[in-house]
């Protein structure tokens, strides 16, 4: 559907971001943690695609990954045309204008010792031959774009408020004019009345400089309203993933039901008489998955096979994607061209 | 205050100020609510609304100084809790009135077994022996829902999970049968999967115990689904207070229906753009003399600024703070 016209800026296929654990006296390598094992997805060109997940399942550390703020284990991520996977970090210097962050906690991500001009200021340094006035010019548009008054730039973090600190944040992933930023929840710090004020901000940013956004957050009614797309992540891996309103409307798999349906609604009436699907148990630890399925040990539809084998991700519906053998008989082999790359990486895992 | 039922806690014309370099911050401004037997009575807010502190006052939880309860009255079983002396305040914390803080991660002891803290209350408060209290931070264990209690009594907190540590922390408000429970954003620090297994063991604990509970959250998705009635916070002060049904159907203080707007749904029609208050929450400081809400409200007028709104009745158990009057759309007489 939305494949066609737009084509993908961001192609992620296969990442794994596993992190060494050491334990001993020598320090030995005894274990990994598989933060992010094998994730495929696109992003499109001017679109927001949300990844919405349980704490620990790896969400943030797939879009930090994604930017190769990581060096990942394994994996290809293509960014507007270039590989940047295995690229070594001297090279990828002159790609950070093109892909930017903005990080979930203001209060730590801004230097509290740097004016904000100072902070905005910084990747203009860095990467551009801008002369003092020109830079001082361009901190103004941008304290402008997101809405802080030009008065303040001589201020530190400190005076001001977190929404406030936020802009700050944002204002300097814009500076270098990116076209691909990783928002990592960047509202869950924030007061209810404020996080709609930035998530305003992010869509009127998004249509006025073209951008393109991974939104990161475990808030799935704010997903719902930013997200074009959406994919749900449990455990290191992609579970599904679907446009937002065939996610919402229609999930397909037992663990994006269960999320679903645990977002507490604020309407009294609503929230009493729905059946809630309480998941039994805790997450199991990434450095010790199950066999088979990941969610095997909490799902409600658990079946023999998903004790045994890891469920393919793959597409079931066009554009819908998930990873479940409740679907095993809707296999649509006319998968379209992400799909095809899903399925080579799937076999892949198969083998041991 | 209306309805049958008494109240187990009655709390009048609160006041808390802080005393700071920058000097006196009123946190707390006047709060009055009570609180009936068996009902969960949800206390929402931003942070800085004064939420936690209200509650931390009355049980005499802030440090002073720099914390100063300075009216009030707190009646709980015919005491007034602000009056009494801090030994008699020790026996009713913890064992008639229960606590669960927000973060599981940093209430517990990491240095004493899961078991330890359990029967430390009920050693306490009440006298049992070792083997007593043993037996019953078993069986509390079980009734939160924690599987295999008997033998996790001995586990350290480290051991458990986000969920089953918060599970712990309402096990130990539990262990001696208050009459009320304080629950401080106790689901905030959990994901939501984990936040629904909580909520669900609230209501089934409710129900075999009888309790009252209040319940601190900002979240008003969770209030819609587990509260009696709600008492809405803003700047240190109570804006509205109404049975929850009525105040989501029908919400009168503009700060209220402004909230109410904000929260995307996740059921209703996707709207195009979020409603949004303009501007920042206030900063507390000096006793206000205006209403809190004025510069963000989009029916503030003169009197807003002249004087700060006392709780105007609007009938069915419903209050709001506010000289504008929503139902005729007009402001109310002075």
């Amino acid at each position: 559907m939305l494949d066609g016209v737009r084509k993908p800026l961001v192609s992620v296929r296969d990442l794994k971001m596993h992190f060494p654990i050491h334990a001993g006296l020598l320090r030995r390598r005894v274990g990994e943690v598989k933060a992010v094992d094998g994730v495929n997805f696109d992003v499109y060109e001017g679109e927001t695609l949300g990844l919405v997940g349980e704490s620990g399942c790896g969400k943030s550390t797939c879009g930090r990954a994604v930017l190769r703020l990581y060096d990942i284990t394994e994996g290809s991520i293509t960014i507007d045309g270039k590989e940047i996977g295995t690229t070594p970090q001297s090279d990828l210097r002159p790609m950070r204008p093109t892909m930017q962050m903005v990080f979930q906690d203001p209060q730590a991500s801004l230097n509290p010792r740097m004016t904000v001009e100072d902070i905005i200021k910084e990747p203009l340094d860095e990467h551009t031959k801008l002369n003092d006035q020109e830079k001082r010019e361009k901190v103004g548009e941008l304290m402008d774009a997101v809405g802080l008054n030009r008065k303040f730039a001589k201020r530190y973090p400190h005076a001001f408020s977190g929404g406030q600190r936020q802009r700050i944040g944002i204002a300097r992933a814009l500076a270098l004019n990116p076209k691909f930023i990783v928002c990592d929840e960047p509202i869950a710090a924030l007061d209810v009345s404020i996080q709609a004020q930035v998530v305003n901000l992010l869509e009127d940013l998004q249509e006025q400089f073209g951008l393109t956004y991974l939104f990161i957050s475990h808030d799935l009614s704010m997903v719902r309203h930013i997200a074009t797309r959406v994919a749900v992540m449990y455990l290191g891996k992609i579970v599904e993933l679907a446009p937002r309103e065939q996610l919402y409307a229609d999930p397909l798999h037992p663990y994006t039901k269960a999320l679903l349906s645990a977002v507490p609604e604020p309407d009294p009436s609503l929230a009493r008489n729905t059946e809630r699907i309480i998941l039994q148990g805790d997450v199991p630890s990434p450095s010790n998955p199950p066999k088979g399925c990941n969610f095997c040990t909490r799902c409600p539809s658990v079946m023999d096979i998903c004790k045994q084998e890891d469920p393919p991700y793959r597409e079931v519906k066009p554009g819908h994607y998930t990873a479940c053998h409740l679907y095993n008989g809707t296999y649509d082999t006319a998968g379209q061209t992400a799909g095809d790359e899903v399925n080579k990486s799937t076999n892949k895992e198969k083998t041991p | 205050m209306p309805d049958g039922a008494l109240p187990v806690l009655d709390v009048q014309d609160l006041k808390t100020v802080f005393q700071t370099r920058g000097g006196e911050v009123h946190a707390v401004n006047d709060v009055s609510f009570s609180l009936r037997a068996g009902e969960l009575l949800g206390v929402v807010g931003e942070s800085g609304s004064g939420k936690s502190v209200t509650m931390m006052s009355l049980l005499g939880l802030l440090p002073s100084p720099p914390a100063d309860v300075r009216h009030g009255r707190v009646t709980f079983e015919g005491k007034d809790l602000l009056r009494i002396t801090p030994e008699a305040l020790r026996r009713v914390r913890g064992g008639q009135i229960g606590f669960v803080f927000q973060d599981p991660m940093t209430s517990l002891n990491p240095v004493y077994s899961v078991g330890f803290q359990l029967m430390e209350p009920l050693r306490k408060h009440m006298g049992m022996s070792k083997k007593q209290a043993a037996r019953r931070a078993g069986e509390l264990l079980e009734l939160v829902g924690i599987p295999d209690a008997m033998r996790r009594l001995d586990d350290y907190p480290h051991q458990f999970s986000g969920g089953m540590r918060q599970r712990v922390m309402i096990a130990i408000a539990l262990a001696c049968d208050p009459k009320v429970l304080i629950a401080d954003e106790p689901t905030t620090a959990l994901d939501v999967t984990i936040q629904a297994q909580i909520l669900e063991l609230m209501k089934d604990l409710r129900e075999k115990l009888g309790m009252a509970v209040i319940w601190i959250t900002h979240d008003l998705g969770v209030i819609a689904g587990i509260a009696d009635r709600v008492m809405v916070m803003y700047g240190g002060q109570v804006v509205e207070h109404a049975p929850v049904t009525e105040l989501f159907s029908n919400p009168q203080h503009p700060y209220t229906r402004a909230l109410l707007k904000t929260i995307p749904s996740i059921a209703e029609e996707r709207a195009k753009r979020l409603t949004i208050i303009e501007g920042q929450p206030p900063i507390l400081g000096a006793a206000p003399t205006a209403c809190p809400f004025r510069d963000r409200c989009d029916v503030a007028f003169d009197r807003c600024a002249r004087e700060n709104p006392p709780r105007y009745d609007v009938g069915n158990g419903h209050d709001a703070a506010c000289f504008y009057d929503a139902r005729t759309g007009a402001p109310r007489d002075a």
